[in-house]
């Protein structure tokens, strides 16, 4: 078990370091960030000192160098637009988004099962044509789309919800909603398709000639097997999350980690996009391993 | 009880009318026969469109400015309405398509000949690189898409090709690991060691004996990688990151109408709307289509005659 | 016997008609099928795949899904109820509780992700028998009545910790547990061993003596079913063509189709008489193995050191030009890793081969070119061992493509043509595809495969054991054939006993990596010196109806 652990983890390891790698080289390259924080008409000298001030001036593998160095000690660089320390921006902002995260894929995910096994059970009948439909309408619309129809409607047309921001529930609704129709949409499908194969199993078989109600074999042993992929499958989706999230909060201005993502690179902060994108690797790092573990969970016939 | 594996697709090549039995599932399946309707009539629109209804689409008329949808006083290419230089929609819905299904097909053959053949190398062979290979694809998938899309563009730039190339890169491993997982399967086949005890090469295995089977399954995913390239796509130029101006792919369009949304809904609308049957229209005939090819489902669309009692 | 004649049967099926639904015309999968079974009877259902036997009984269950199954007629009177006219909740109640039933490969049967324990408690609680704790006393009870070891330890184990015997266990105290009036087993033997097979069986009678069940056996192994019998029915393509007392229809069989089941392989010293081994054999070896060894590393836990599998242990034998050797073993026993270090698919860890005198495994390149020429293979699955998508000349032709000098491209489409009237089949087969065929058809072209690169040595890894019974004659029939024309030689490899005695002069019997005894056939089969092999020999199903005689001779009472 430690073994995999421990595999894993120099795995993730890796795969960070690589990422880190990739996005430092890439902004780095977008062009002077000088031009964006500094008056137009700002001397040269003005524009050395900044460039001296945040280590621009030297040639790109020092400053790499010194990144890295940087790194082992635990220090982020500094947030060229907030004048503080990168990596506190960046955690700050994330919870905002793991709270939206979390609850758009905990909802997704148990009504996802409830409706996927559901249809499942009568194939082609009423249920489940409209469950397909339904899921696959919500895999297939465009999120930002969605997000501003829904403001139309429900903002702008009928005046119930807000159109931005934070706040009470009613700021909660449709961003989640949003966020969630993806995620919902994909694991339908999924659950769908992984509870018809398991169902045409030989031990569902068996399960019927030993006399066991209709209940107990779609849902305890049909069900029970079904979990495992689609547990896999909903771990794939994590990223998919940080995509919509960084949509939604864009058009609903949550003040989240995707929305942080966005203005820093545009702004060229370099440092708190470095930032964010580590978190938010070790995030999804850390929720595969978890995975992983439910997954051992679940499945006897895995053992580290 | 035989040990027959019905992995193939089990529709053999000595019954006549393949396509005709394809055909008579589909007028089985209304929702996936409409899907395949809508698909065939876009595709025809995104191939003819440009040609006939190019103009129309550019055409400013201050006149027309924001012109309300089904009102046909001002001919019926403008049945949709006109946005805020008073181009007419529909058209421009049109031209839209093409651009917009254009750069999602290239992607979308660029990352399954790319994800296809590194999948293929990885799988087979199990040396330092098929290592290198695999850890890269964990890069790619282990990053969020859009976000790799955007810092990218932003670096090096909109031109339509680095949006295909960013595009292709983030769904490759896709294509890789699919591959991959196939490969590692059937190189465990009989077959490949009946070709290996001829003496057969590691070269012709793979090409000849591999390959084949993988590519159908490659098929299979890339319908839906489609849809979700053409959300993703979308997704950047409402952003602002995907294709510049003049050129416009509905993304485009729905960034457009954002800031008219009380006033002018439907400059935003009708492209969404028109990715999001575009996208629903491959996902449903994808979900048909594994119907048909699963020998074990495939009865739920087919007439089932019964015999005389 | 115990059939109580005087009683009704408790299980009658009248006039049975399945239907499955398609585009095309609907298959009749059985036809006006009817038959029945007294209490404490046993029925055995004979018949190889396709016949519907397996859709016969899964009626009885209702396991058949209609659509696509179409019941078109037919009664399912159990004690006096038709089941076919009950509504589901009724013949659920009936399911486990009075009929029970047990299936082929425990494995797919069984549900991996619960422990054996909660699987048979199960059949308790939904029958409202027990409640949670009483439920698994009894379900320990069971595993011991079956044979499990410690069942105190093993019911909270799941499927995939037993062995496939132990598993096929498992199934029957599951089908057993509510003490049900007619078991039903479906080919509960046939994915296991000799020797696993026979305690199998013996534990089915002697459940069926202690309850008085009533016993309905579907097999398509001729020795299992008369070794079980009390009475046998015979279905091909979905009808019945012979029914009556299990003695008289295998000693007697009246229609054609029994002649030939129980003609393809003879029994006892028949063998001997009409084998098809071959004749003269030279005495110059074309191989000769020694001290063929195999070792596997396996990764065990942190903390025992790396363990070592011996697949196979220090193998020496020989075979003659002309010859046929067989290799007898049972699972694990290491016969085809053997087989495939023949081929060199995988290295040996130490030991040598040398066929013509040159070690396979110190070979180079160009050697190794010449040896794929010569040696080739007929794997065990005809279906797995040729690419679905190549056409049978492509698959045929494909050594002449790989060694570009044995056969000019234009005369291929001859060539081909010629192998495959060689192998009994027809030259308008060639642009055809493998799943066209039946299996043994597919075997015949693999065997054309095998025949293209004019090979010296050909190796058969359970090239027959897929095989229906009546094909698995034909196929040997033609093996040997060719060996007399072409003069090949043959290593052939297998875990069935009465194939072996037919076909090959020597044999090798191995165990868990070793050789334990080898010699020539007859020798081996009147006269084993090994007591493994003695073992093995014993394990065959003797017919039902002898065992009752040398009881009565012996004095006891009939069984």
């Amino acid at each position: 078990m430690l073994h995999y652990l421990g595999r894993r983890a120099s795995y993730s390891v890796i795969s960070i370091l690589g990422l880190l790698t990739l996005v430092f080289f890439l902004t780095r390259l977008t062009g002077d960030p000088s031009a964006l924080y500094l008056p137009l008409d700002s001397t040269p000298e003005a524009r050395a000192a900044f460039a001296h001030l945040h280590g621009l001036d030297q040639p790109i593998y020092i400053q790499f160098w010194n990144y890295l160095a940087d790194l082992l000690r635990l220090d982020f660089g500094e947030s060229m637009r907030q004048h503080r320390s990168a990596m506190a921006v960046a955690l700050e902002a994330f919870p905002q988004t793991l709270k939206l995260a979390f609850v758009a894929m905990l909802l997704s995910l148990s009504l996802a099962i409830v409706v996927g096994a559901l249809a499942a059970a009568r194939p082609r009948g009423l249920f489940d044509r409209i469950a397909t439909v339904v899921s696959l309408a919500g895999a297939s619309a465009p999120d930002f789309w969605v997000a501003i129809v829904a403001i139309l409607v429900f903002a702008v047309g009928m005046g119930v919800l807000p159109t931005s921001g934070t706040g009470g529930w009613e700021f909660w609704v449709m961003p989640i909603f949003v966020l969630m129709l993806r995620p919902f949409g994909l694991l339908v499908q999924v659950v769908r398709g992984t509870m018809l194969s398991s169902l045409a199993s030989p031990y569902i078989k068996t399960a019927r000639a030993k006399g066991l109600p209709r209940r107990a074999v779609v849902f305890g042993h049909a069900l029970r097997n079904s979990l495992l992929p689609v547990i896999t499958v909903a771990g794939d989706l994590a990223t998919g999350l940080v995509n919509g999230a960084v949509i939604v909060e864009s058009v609903f201005g949550w003040p989240g980690i995707g929305k942080l993502m966005i203005d820093s690179i545009i702004q060229r902060d370099f440092a708190v996009v470095q930032s964010t994108i580590l978190v938010t690797a070790t995030a999804i790092f850390i929720l595969n391993i978890l995975i992983d573990l439910l997954y051992a969970v679940l499945d006897p016939r895995v053992r580290y | 009880m035989s040990a027959i594996s019905s992995s193939v697709q089990a529709a053999s090549a000595a019954r006549p009318g393949r396509v005709r039995v394809l055909l008579n599932y589909l007028k089985r399946d209304r929702l996936a026969l409409a899907a395949a309707i809508f698909l065939a009539l876009l595709v025809l629109a995104a191939l003819l469109g440009p040609w006939l209804m190019g103009d129309a689409a550019t055409k400013l008329g201050l006149r027309h400015r924001n012109l309300a949808p089904f009102d046909l006083d001002a001919g019926w290419l403008y049945v949709l309405g006109a946005d805020t230089l008073g181009r007419p929609i529909l058209p421009r819905l049109v031209v839209g398509a093409s651009n917009t299904l254009g750069i999602a097909a290239a992607a979308v053959c660029t990352s399954m000949l790319a994800g296809g053949l590194l999948g293929l190398v990885a799988g087979y062979t199990e040396s330092w690189y098929s290592h290198v290979i695999q850890r890269g694809a964990d890069i790619i998938m282990s990053f969020p898409s859009l976000l790799l899309a955007m810092i990218v563009l932003y670096t090096l730039g909109h031109s339509v090709t680095n949006l295909v190339i960013v595009l292709a890169i983030t769904r490759m491993p896709v294509y890789l690991r699919t591959a991959r997982a196939e490969v590692l399967e059937l190189r465990e086949r009989m077959f490949v060691s009946a070709a290996r005890s001829m003496g057969a090469s590691s070269a012709r295995i793979v090409l000849r004996h591999i390959a084949p089977l993988v590519v159908p399954t490659l098929i299979t995913i890339s319908a839906i990688d489609f849809a979700t390239v053409i959300l993703a796509e979308s997704a950047l130029s409402f952003l602002g990151l995907g294709i510049q101006p003049p050129e416009f792919t509905w993304g485009a369009m729905v960034a457009n109408g954002r800031g008219y949304l009380s006033t002018a809904w439907w400059i935003a609308f009708w492209p969404g709307l028109a990715i999001m049957l575009t996208t629903l229209s491959l996902n449903i005939l994808s979900s048909w289509a594994r119907t048909a090819a699963d020998p074990q489902q495939r009865w739920r669309l087919q007439k089932l005659k019964k015999a005389a009692r | 016997m115990n059939i109580q004649a005087d009683k009704q049967p408790i299980l009658r099926i009248d006039g049975l008609t399945v239907d499955f639904l398609s585009d095309d015309e609907p298959v009749r999968a059985v036809d006006n099928v009817s038959f029945h079974v007294h209490p404490g009877e046993t029925l055995v259902i004979l018949g190889e795949s396709g016949s519907g036997k397996s859709v016969s009984t899964s009626t009885v269950m209702g396991l058949v899904d209609c659509p696509p199954g179409d019941i078109v007629q037919g009664s399912i009177l159990f004690e006096g109820q038709d089941l076919a006219r009950l509504d589901d909740e009724a013949r659920r109640r009936i399911n486990g509780c009075k009929i029970g039933m047990i299936f082929q490969d425990p494995l797919a049967y069984l549900n991996p992700v619960y422990t054996v324990g909660r699987q048979i408690a199960e059949v308790f609680q939904c029958h409202g028998a027990a409640d949670a704790r009483q439920a698994r006393a009894r379900a320990i009870e069971l595993l011991a009545r079956v044979g499990i070891r410690e069942p105190e330890l093993r019911v909270d184990f799941y499927p995939h910790q037993f062995s496939g015997g132990q598993r096929q266990r498992v199934m029957i105290a599951m089908a057993i547990a509510l003490e049900p009036d007619v078991l039903i087993a479906d080919e509960p033997t046939t994915a296991l061993d000799v020797s696993v097979q026979a305690q199998i069986l013996d534990l089915l009678r002697d459940l069926q003596r202690e309850r008085g069940m009533a016993l309905i056996m579907i097999t398509h192994d001729l020795e299992v079913a008369a070794s079980m019998a009390d009475r046998v029915i015979v279905m091909k393509s979905g009808k019945i063509v012979e029914a009556g007392d299990a003695r008289e229809v295998f000693t007697n069989p009246r229609h054609d189709y029994t002649r030939t089941l129980t003609a393809a392989l003879p029994h006892g010293d028949q063998a001997d008489v009409s084998n098809r081994r071959s004749g003269v054999v030279a005495q110059e070896p074309v191989l000769r193995v020694e001290h063929l060894v195999k070792e596997y590393r396996l990764m065990s836990g942190a903390f025992a050191g790396k363990r070592v599998l011996r697949a196979v242990d220090d193998v020496s034998f020989e075979v003659c030009r002309g010859e046929t050797v067989g290799i007898v073993g049972e699972s694990g026993s290491g016969k085809s890793s053997v087989a495939r270090m023949l081929l060199r698919l995988f290295d040996a860890t130490s030991g040598a081969a040398y066929y013509n005198g040159v070690d396979i495994f110190r070979m180079d390149e160009r050697q190794m070119r010449k040896f794929r020429r010569k040696v080739q293979m007929v794997f065990q699955d005809p279906f797995g061992s040729m690419n679905p998508r190549m056409t049978v000349h492509d698959i045929i032709s494909e050594p002449w493509a790989i060694h570009g000098d044995i056969l000019a491209r234009p005369r291929w489409r001859g060539r081909v043509a010629e192998l495959l009237e060689l192998v009994g089949m027809k030259p308008e087969h060639a642009p055809r595809y493998p799943h066209q065929f039946s299996g043994g058809q597919r075997q015949r072209i693999a065997i054309a495969r095998a025949l293209a690169s004019e090979p010296e040595l050909v190796v058969c890894d359970e090239a027959v054991s897929a095989l229906d019974v009546s094909i698995q004659a034909q196929v040997i029939d033609l093996l040997a054939d060719l060996r007399t024309r072409l003069g090949l030689s043959y290593v052939f490899i297998t875990h069935d006993l009465p194939i072996v005695r037919h076909f090959a002069d020597r044999i090798v019997v191995m165990q868990q990596g070793k050789i334990v005894e080898q010699g020539p056939t007859s020798a081996i089969f009147k006269q084993p010196g090994h007591a493994y092999t003695r073992s093995l020999l014993a394990a065959t199903p003797q017919p039902k109806w002898l065992r009752a005689d040398q009881a009565q001779a012996a004095g006891a009472a009939p069984a």
